[in-house]
């Protein structure tokens, strides 16, 4: 056990459990506070794969941006009358049977397959091979991103200002 | 079996993958579906990552990685100006109670 397998251990225990958490628990915030934890389990991971610009990424816009925005659909979708604000669940035992048996699969599936694994030799930084490769092999893809978010946008602000009599 | 490699974190995201599913089968709130799917586009993001270090496909998993994570904003700002609507015209965002598209 070197030190590198000592965090991926932890970083794993902290994203997983904080998604058991998300996926268990019934106060919707405590699920929002847990889904925090997990994206930054994620980041954790992302770092110990050598991908140190997209964690930085993925905290900025995940926990910064996404989860923000979840928190707000929260608070502007229910009727706030105490600090508990709960979900109710349906189907819980036939979906945990399932998945419990797709988890199992998908699991022994990773496991028993002979993955081939060449790990190439780590670069001092990301940035700039993703910058060059961003606006090189996939400047169009990129083109065509900036469009769809721009139009997410300007749909996501249209359809949240709609009146009602004009549905 | 301690080492860790490819395994491991594929193994990770497929845990995370059937906690997604699961979370969207079984809450009720729409707003708890929406975190089911983060989940997923998590799961998938850390495979990307994991192929692209250990395949030695440079930086293109971690480009789509990128991409992926552009979309997760996007189908985020939509899904809950949706809820929102569905919100005002419903006043609850049940998705077992919601089953017309008009009122």
């Amino acid at each position: 056990m070197t030190l590198y397998d000592i965090i991926f251990y932890l970083f794993a225990l902290i994203t997983i459990g904080s998604a058991m958490l998300v996926v268990t628990t019934k106060n919707i915030v405590h699920a929002a506070f847990a889904l925090l934890l997990t994206f930054f389990g994620v980041a954790g991971i992302y770092v110990l794969l050598a991908a140190d610009f997209l964690a930085i990424v993925q905290i900025m816009v995940y926990v910064g941006g996404i989860l923000v925005l979840i928190i707000f659909g929260v608070m502007l979708t229910n009727k706030i009358t105490s600090v508990e604000i709960k979900t109710g669940t349906l189907n819980v035992l036939t979906a945990s049977i399932v998945i419990g048996v797709f988890m199992g699969l998908v699991v022994s599936i990773m496991v028993w397959t002979g993955w081939y694994s060449m790990p190439a030799p780590i670069p001092a930084t990301t940035a700039y091979g993703l910058g060059e490769t961003l606006i090189s092999d996939y400047a169009l893809i990129f083109e065509l991103l900036a469009m769809l978010l721009l139009i997410a946008l300007v749909g996501a602000a249209s359809i949240a200002r709609r009146e009602k009599e004009s549905l | 079996m301690l080492q860790v490699g490819l395994t491991h974190f594929l193994v990770i995201g497929a845990i995370l993958f059937s906690l997604g599913i699961y979370g969207i089968i079984t809450r009720k709130n729409a707003v708890m579906v929406l975190m089911g799917v983060e989940l997923i586009l998590n799961a998938a993001n850390i495979n990307f990552v994991a192929f692209s270090r250990y395949g030695n496909f440079g930086l293109n998993g971690q480009i789509a990685a990128l991409f992926v994570i552009v979309l997760a904003a996007a189908e985020a700002a939509i899904a809950l100006a949706i809820v929102l609507n569905i919100y005002k015209t419903y006043s609850n965002v049940n998705v077992d109670e919601i089953s017309n598209l008009k009122e």
